[in-house]
């Protein structure tokens, strides 16, 4: 029995766990057969929902530390939070 | 109303400003849209070699070269170039970069029936300065495109965010997101920095697009029909929590897209009040107090107590 990552990114209206998701994205290590995700759009409404459907966090992003001018820019989303999942993969017979 | 020359309102311009977009459906005339679509066949015949690396087999058509003014780009009688010298084309045109913008490049992105290609999300060109001013990006469509067929998808309100194409690419989906579906001779104008991506085609005809990159000759400041501006210009007062107009540029600048949400598009609002201090060319433009809140205190610490 070998095991293959499932990484799910969810990026969030703020730095709090259970704040709407915004943007978000799946990458399958299992090529399909694990579980997919939920039906909508998007997939959870918050962080908080997806470890309650059973993902673990491996990364929250930290406060940002701001300079004089920086501090009123908008960049890249700034809440990414990135969730991962381990699904076991039968060995191939034969 | 929309101005004889037709050029875009203040309120148009106000949204152009916030989503960075503005859509016209079936702007162009059904007759030259026929016309136009054997032109970007020849023209990609050009144009697809060219963009890896192979030289062009011999051209027919009297393509432009970067930094040509538009007036001058496919002389009669190309359909192309009637199709973007069209007043209602020029007018939209007129009011976001100024009068005979320069020609920057184009591209025919044609994707035959059962296409697969996808693109990650991405701006184009290369990070921008901090410069409020931008180019204007032309997205024609010649034929209907049919929800899911193809059409480009773009993220509304994500043009005044500073960042670099790679980095946008790890986003595969944001709430509120929109892929174009449309008639015949529809036309997006987008700000140069919205993200968007090229779609799958998996209809049974081919799709069309045509995209062309044009920059201002002139300075971006009230170029379009500001007949209405003063009616809808609203003063630095304007304030959520005292007192506010729902009327106002600035009623339509506080819209935010779903995935602006909380305390972060409060930036993204000062953002916008930026791009249009530069429209408009008042420096003390404000929305919510943000900007005039900082401002004022700045002046008194330097001794302007006028401020």
């Amino acid at each position: 029995m070998s095991e293959r990552q499932q990484v799910l990114y969810l990026w969030l209206a703020e730095g709090a766990l259970d704040m709407p998701v915004v943007a978000w994205a799946f990458h399958d290590g299992a090529a399909g057969s694990g579980p997919g995700l939920p039906e909508g759009d998007p997939p959870y409404a918050t962080g908080l929902a997806a470890l309650e459907d059973g993902w673990f966090l491996l990364q929250s992003p930290a406060a940002r530390a701001l300079t004089d001018d920086a501090g009123h820019e908008t960049g890249p989303l700034a809440h990414e939070f990135v969730f991962e999942r381990r699904i076991a993969i039968e060995p191939a017979s034969g | 109303m929309p101005a004889a020359d037709h050029r875009l309102t203040t309120l148009e311009m106000a949204r152009f400003v916030a989503e960075g977009y503005l859509r016209f459906d079936a702007l162009v005339p059904q007759a030259l849209n026929r016309r136009v679509v054997p032109e970007l066949g020849e023209l990609a015949k050009a144009k697809i070699p060219q963009a890896v690396g192979v030289a062009p087999p011999e051209d027919p058509l009297e393509r432009p070269a970067s930094r040509t003014p538009l007036s001058k780009c496919y002389p009669p009688p190309s359909p192309l170039g009637e199709v973007l010298r069209l007043p209602q084309v020029e007018g939209i045109l007129t009011s976001l970069v100024g009068p005979d913008p320069l020609y920057d490049h184009d591209f025919v992105h044609l994707l035959p029936a059962g296409s697969t290609y996808r693109q990650h999300l991405h701006v184009d060109a290369i990070l921008d300065t901090p410069s409020p001013g931008f180019d204007v990006q032309l997205f024609y469509f010649p034929e209907e495109v049919k929800p899911g067929e193809g059409g480009t998808r773009f993220v509304p309100g994500s043009h005044l965010r500073r960042v670099r194409a790679e980095d946008v690419a790890r986003y595969q989906h944001l709430v509120g997101e929109a892929q174009y579906a449309g008639p015949a001779g529809s036309v997006l104008v987008f700000h140069h920095g919205l993200w968007h991506a090229g779609q799958p085609n998996p209809g049974a005809g081919a799709r069309w697009m045509y995209k062309i990159r044009l920059n201002p000759r002139v300075p971006q400041v009230r170029l379009w029909n500001t007949d209405d501006l003063a009616a809808h210009h609203n003063d630095p007062s304007d304030h959520t929590f005292a007192t506010m107009r729902f009327d106002s540029v600035g009623h339509v600048l506080r819209a935010m897209q779903p995935w602006q949400q909380g305390h972060e598009a409060r930036y993204e609002l000062v953002q916008r009040i930026r791009l249009w201090r530069h429209l408009s060319g008042d420096e003390r433009y404000d929305v919510d107090y943000y900007l005039t809140r900082l401002e004022q205190r700045d002046a008194l610490e330097a001794g302007n107590a006028d401020a």
